[in-house]
């Protein structure tokens, strides 16, 4: 047993039914001890990823809350349940700062009460629905047209000599996602920001439990446009894990392959744009430049610019040959020597070293309180990288480690990327010289009846979570989706505290993080 | 007959100001494509901007007051007002005599003052916002050209551009340690005053970074169209002013049409130079931090006291 299910165990007894026969272990808990779990775990150094309910009232078994813990390596999922007429589960937040908005949104969403919650205000369910209008219910038809009724969003406030208020938002200058911010500033220094999020909320969740379990994955690939392939890997993950479906090796080394290019698409747009937004737009062209010619190597050798669709359940769609090989190859030494360049002159200029030194400083502490991932996290010395800690093939087997600095400013998040950018460019080429042979997929059975899946997958924002949960008749009941921007978007509010207003947007680069995936 | 040759010089002038800004405006967007790997949309591209702007309907904010819908003449106005007393082709400027290089300063000066108002006039964070960075650096730009071009008059014995721009042509002014602290100073202040990397983004859409976009933020169709224009009759006048007290040389003395032509000639080329090393110093710079503008700005106005300085002791 492993340290966190050990810590529950040992604190909670009886009192703690362990699930074994699931990856990762589920313990069952009295719902009134539920946030005791979390402060045991806490103890044991856990950060929460993900928190969400469930509507078992179909099953007769009123609501489920559960929440996901990691350490290293291991992953724990603590589940209550909730009675059908009283569904209330005493609140995270005392413990767990991620759990505020988890929170807020399973009070807007299912209509379970967080008991101790500090705030009231919904959360990415909109203002002038109706209070009782619960999307992610059973009982809420989606197909029918939502009332609307006169609502206020309560913003916080700041008063006092010398202070205004300065909302931005949802629409912006730019051709950007739409997103509300709210500064608190006294002349150009920060005092606080609110984020306002929830413009772009599709129903997403709601939405994978209309659909089948094999076209749910092109949503998967659509929950945010720009880490498709991630989700995607992640859903089928999530998917396999429940069937016990074997992936073929080759097809394995192959999502690998496409989650690289991917990260390293991403990864080059954004430090273009990161320099870009200090009006250094030398270098926006320049990665951009770079970027799209991954992009028209992706179109030409899989048929997809950012290869949509190309993962599927038992494996992916599309297998490379000796040519695409060698076409990947000769792009990654052109890439390589311009990257290499361009980094060469992001080192040496030092107006925009002025800039990105020291701007937004994330610090470890909060990082940690905060329970950030990916890039965000990797940039203020936090060792998560699932590629490390849960690896699946080739990354077992190649040999990489997680890039981590301690800075914590929008350097360190460039540099991570950089330096994570130089990493994927070599593990792409360990993958071309040893990918193995054979089938590209397999068929996969559907999962049976009430069994539920969970997969972890290092996407290029960070870790990105899918838990699935079949229903009575092995449909899909439940498909919970956790963007890596459902916990880093709170850790910009905090990173941006104190610095001057015209800092903001290139604090707000470095993280770049997903509205989509975070509204669903 | 003589004052009839004048004043076909000085409309002639107008006319040029207000037709080649735009142009200039579009080498220098340009070159900067050039400098940054790119294919440009081409020197015209500005006109093209302004016809579109004009074209298109203004949407008024409802609480707009007269100020918001004056000041974009003003600014224009201005913009032409001083275009008519800079000797850009010829030394026998009919206007002139009537406003010296102060009157020119006093004159953006009050176009600017007039767009703070309208900046904050709607009641927008962002107009607000802008008006106050602006004024932020205006308190600092305005000592240090007026220092510089005390170096410059002290110098040519005449805030009179006309006259400076004679000794210098004439020889009497040769390139002296006073005049070249007075020329790094006016370049500080000219990449301050007309919004140019590193102080200023022109090109940005991200509101919170604007200084001079933000109070502009509101302004849309023939309003913006003429603000836009201004601001580049606004750039073309500090470069030309810059040429005219720092690289007279080349300008007609005499009203022929060969010196005109040879003077028109030479301005071209050294506006192509100019342009180009602003554009050299844009690429090359990431913006700098809002509070670092105070430190760009005093090492302009050090510069320019500096001239003076060296103008009493070593000349």
């Amino acid at each position: 047993m492993k340290r966190l299910a050990k810590a529950l165990s040992a604190a909670f007894g009886a009192d703690a039914k362990a699930d074994g026969h699931r990856e990762p272990v589920t313990f069952t808990v009295p719902v009134e001890r539920f946030a005791d779990a979390a402060k045991t775990l806490k103890e044991s150094y856990a950060f929460l990823c993900a928190q969400w309910a469930t509507d078992d009232t179909n099953s007769d078994r009123g609501y489920g809350i559960y929440a996901c813990f990691r350490h290293g390596s291991e992953y724990i999922i603590v589940r209550a349940s909730m009675s059908r007429d009283n569904p209330e589960f005493p609140s995270l937040v005392k413990h767990f700062v991620p759990a505020y908005r988890f929170e807020r949104q399973i009070r807007s969403l299912m209509g379970v009460t967080p008991v101790g919650h500090p705030d009231e205000r919904p959360w990415i369910k909109f203002e002038d629905w109706p209070e009782d209008s619960w999307p992610l219910r059973k009982s809420f038809d989606a197909s029918k047209r939502m009332a609307r009724h006169e609502g206020q969003y309560a913003w916080l406030g700041a008063e006092g000599e010398g202070v205004y208020e300065i909302p931005v938002g949802p629409v912006h200058a730019g051709i950007i996602e739409p997103g509300h911010f709210r500064f608190q500033a006294v002349g150009e220094t920060i005092i606080n920001l609110e984020e306002r999020l929830g413009y772009v909320h599709k129903g997403i969740e709601k939405r994978f439990e209309s659909m089948t379990w094999e076209t749910a994955v092109k949503l998967a690939g659509r929950v945010s446009g720009d880490t498709t392939v991630a989700h995607s890997i992640a859903y089928c993950m999530a998917l396999e894990s429940m069937t016990h479906c074997h992936v073929p090796v080759r097809a394995q080394w192959q999502r690998a392959l496409f989650l690289e290019r991917e990260r390293i698409a991403n990864h080059i747009g954004d430090i273009g744009a990161i320099c870009n937004d200090a009006a250094f737009a030398f270098m926006l062209y320049q990665c951009s430049r770079l970027k799209e010619a991954m992009l028209a190597t992706n179109h030409r050798l899989f048929g997809h610019r950012f290869m949509m669709d190309k993962v599927i359940p038992g494996g992916v769609t599309v297998d490379i040959d000796v040519t695409a090989k060698k076409e990947i190859l000769s792009e990654l030494d052109f890439l390589d020597e311009d990257f290499n360049r361009l980094v060469r002159i992001y080192e040496e200029s030092s107006s925009l070293e002025d800039r990105v030194r020291g701007t937004g400083i994330l610090t470890s502490e909060l990082a940690r309180e905060l329970c950030v991932v990916g890039v965000v996290a990797r940039a203020s010395g936090i060792n998560v990288d699932c590629r490390v800690h849960n690896p699946f093939p080739p990354y077992d087997s190649i040999g990489i480690e997680a890039q981590v600095l301690i800075a914590g400013d929008v350097h360190a998040r460039v540099w991570v990327r950089v330096v994570e950018i130089r990493a994927s460019m070599s593990i792409l080429r360990s993958i071309l010289t040893k990918m193995p042979g054979g089938p590209i997929a397999v068929e996969c059975s559907a999962p049976l009846p009430d069994t539920t899946g969970f997969a972890a997958v290092e996407g290029w924002r960070g870790e990105i979570i899918y838990w699935l949960q079949s229903g009575q008749i092995g449909q899909i009941n439940r498909c919970m989706v956790r963007d890596p921007s459902s916990v880093n978007w709170l850790a910009l509010e905090q990173a941006i505290k104190g610095n001057i207003v015209p800092d903001f947007p290139i604090c707000n680069k470095s993280f770049n993080q997903s509205y989509s995936g975070h509204d669903l | 007959m003589k004052s009839l040759h004048l004043i076909f010089i000085e409309i002639l002038q107008v006319i040029i100001v207000i037709a080649v800004a735009p142009a200039f405006a579009g080498w220098v967007d340009m070159l900067k494509c050039w400098t940054q790997g790119r294919t440009s949309a081409g020197v015209l591209q500005p006109y093209r901007n302004i016809a579109k702007l004009f074209v298109k309907d203004v949407v008024l904010a409802g609480n707009a007051s007269w100020i918001f819908r004056f000041t974009p003449y003003l600014v224009f106005g201005s913009a032409v007002v001083v275009g008519s007393v800079v000797p850009i082709i010829s030394m026998n400027l009919f206007l002139a005599p009537s406003a010296d290089i102060i009157v020119g300063i006093a004159i953006f000066a009050s176009a600017r003052f007039f767009m703070a108002l309208a900046g904050m006039d709607i009641g927008t964070a962002f107009g607000g916002m802008g008006a106050s960075r602006e004024m932020m650096v205006a308190s600092l730009t305005e000592p240090a050209i007026l220092m510089a071009i005390f170096t410059v008059s002290l110098a040519g014995r005449s805030t009179s551009l006309l006259h400076i721009a004679r000794s210098f042509t004439s020889g009497a002014l040769v390139l002296r340690p006073s005049i070249v602290f007075a020329a790094i100073a006016f370049l500080l202040v000219v990449i301050a005053e007309t919004g140019r990397i590193p102080v200023d983004n022109p090109s940005t859409h991200l509101e919170l970074t604007m200084i001079h976009e933000a109070m502009i933020l509101e302004y849309s169709g023939r309003h913006l169209a003429l603000i836009e224009w201004g601001s580049m009759i606004r750039f073309f006048l500090f470069v030309t002013l810059g040429i005219a007290c720092f690289l007279p040389w080349g300008i007609a003395v005499k009203d022929n049409v060969g010196d005109i032509a040879i003077s028109v000639f030479f301005m071209v080329i050294k506006l192509c130079v100019v342009g180009g090393v602003l554009v050299i110093i844009e690429t090359g710079l990431a913006k700098m931090r809002l509070f670092r503008l105070t430190e760009f700005l005093w090492a302009a106005f050090l510069m320019a006291t500096l001239g003076v300085i060296a103008f009493f002791i070593l000349e």
